[in-house]
């Protein structure tokens, strides 16, 4: 994907476009013609983009496919609800958004991932952390502000008490009674 | 033949574990700058799990448990509410992240003594010797709001740090602090000596403290009780505890 050595101002990676990675080609007519099935992505838990060592990329980087960074970014990086692993030539100068991150590299920058932010030995930090949850090795370097943001609970939807028809109408008089179960302000 | 300041800690000595009170104040006094003492009880107890390296290299060795009252009191201070910002100036710690953060407060790590160690702060003094660049130090780290934590984890930097910094480090930080806001420091005493290993702090619990030999710092003077009055003096209270090690473990409030 990424491999190549060019510069570019702005990288923005789609998963529709068809992926040249990982895929042998199928065998020449082998097989007798089958009714046309719908086509299933089945490469695409699979699909992970690289930024090579050698890359250099400046602007924004955004896709909804797992990437892994050995090069240098500056700017931006947005993986909403995708993994980003950041190799240990990696080199980030950006606020980082990601579902989970990896980091055996070096970032300067925030990071915003909703699930998980890994440090391995190797990581080096300067920026905050907000995250669900966290893992440092030992020898990891952080410099910043760590916020773990406990995941919402999922909002309870209560069954509604089966009233009579007569009942459900409010009478003049009822909100005031609601009112009385309020405690008291002083 | 002991200095004269010894016999005045001697009631510190007595007092093994139980926490004094004190309001700052008192006149100003210079801190002991190490010199040829004889490595004492404290370098005896722990002096011999590292390995001796090279400022500021990683050293390895065993870890050690310490029982600590005056962690105990900070974390029984901090445990009250959830949402507190907490400072750790010291080396980063999984251990202590995952405690913090378990107790439902925001985490600030800051590793003062290893941006202290920056090579391209030292500058020369005039003299003909060197010094840190104490502006440029503070320009590039500790840029914190006023009144922005509301704990802070000094652990025993305050020996291993490089003089100009000390009374700085402390001004802003107190800076930083919120009122009513408390500090956790320790602080060898006379007995370690130059050769004192410097350990990270980890918190094993809310009253146990696992020290784990770290990078090679040298140990640069000792404080007595005095000195350490002096060098909080712009906050409101201190309060001591001497352990069993001769460690002195000094919770400072705002």
């Amino acid at each position: 994907m990424w491999k190549s050595s060019r510069r570019e101002d702005e990288v923005t990676t789609h998963t529709n476009e068809p992926s040249t990675t990982g895929h042998p080609t199928a065998p020449a007519a082998t097989a007798p013609p089958r009714p046309a099935e719908p086509v299933r992505d089945t490469t695409r838990s699979s699909e992970i983009a690289t930024i090579g060592k050698s890359v250099v990329v400046k602007g924004e980087l955004s896709g909804s496919e797992d990437l892994v960074v050995d090069g240098e970014v500056e700017g931006s990086i947005a993986l909403r609800g995708q993994s980003l692993t950041i190799g240990p030539n990696g080199r980030v100068r950006a606020n980082v958004e990601a579902r989970n991150v990896i980091l055996h590299g070096r970032v300067d920058g925030d990071i915003h991932a909703s699930e998980r932010v890994e440090l391995r030995k190797s990581a080096s930090l300067s920026g905050d952390i907000t995250t669900a949850r966290i893992s440092i090795e030992d020898g990891a370097f952080f410099k910043g502000t760590i916020d773990i943001q406990k995941p919402e609970p999922a909002p309870k939807i209560e069954p509604r008490p089966q009233v009579p028809a007569a009942a459900a109408v409010p009478a003049a008089g009822t909100s005031a009674q609601g009112s009385l179960l309020e405690p008291k302000k002083v | 033949m002991r200095p004269a300041s010894f016999f005045r800690q001697l009631p510190d000595l007595a007092n093994l574990t139980s926490p004094r009170h004190r309001k700052i104040g008192g006149r100003a006094t210079q801190p002991i700058q190490w010199c040829a003492v004889a490595p004492g009880i404290f370098s005896r107890m722990f002096g011999g799990s590292g390995r001796q390296g090279a400022e500021g290299e990683f050293i390895s060795g065993e870890k050690i448990s310490r029982r600590s009252t005056g962690f105990n009191e900070f974390i029984r201070a901090i445990s009250r509410e959830e949402g507190l910002k907490i400072l750790d100036l010291g080396s980063t710690s999984p251990a202590n992240i995952t405690f913090m953060t378990g107790l439902g407060h925001k985490f600030h790590q800051e590793d003062v003594l290893r941006s202290a160690s920056d090579k391209s702060l030292i500058i020369p003094n005039g003299d003909g010797g060197t010094t840190i660049d104490v502006h440029r130090y503070f320009d590039e780290n500790l840029d914190f709001e006023r009144e922005e934590f509301d704990a802070v984890m000094f652990w025993d930097l305050a020996d291993f740090l490089p003089e100009p910094l000390v009374k700085p480090l402390i001004g802003r930080i107190q800076v930083a602090m919120k009122p009513g806001g408390i500090l956790f420091a320790l602080f060898h005493t006379k007995d370690a000596g130059p050769d004192s290993p410097f350990y990270r702090y980890n918190i094993a619990s809310k009253d146990t403290l696992e020290l784990q030999p770290a990078r090679a710092f040298r140990l640069q003077r000792i404080f007595n009780n005095r000195h350490v009055e002096t060098l909080f003096r712009e906050y409101s209270s201190i309060k001591f505890f001497l352990g069993r090690d001769n460690i002195r473990e000094v919770l400072v409030t705002r």
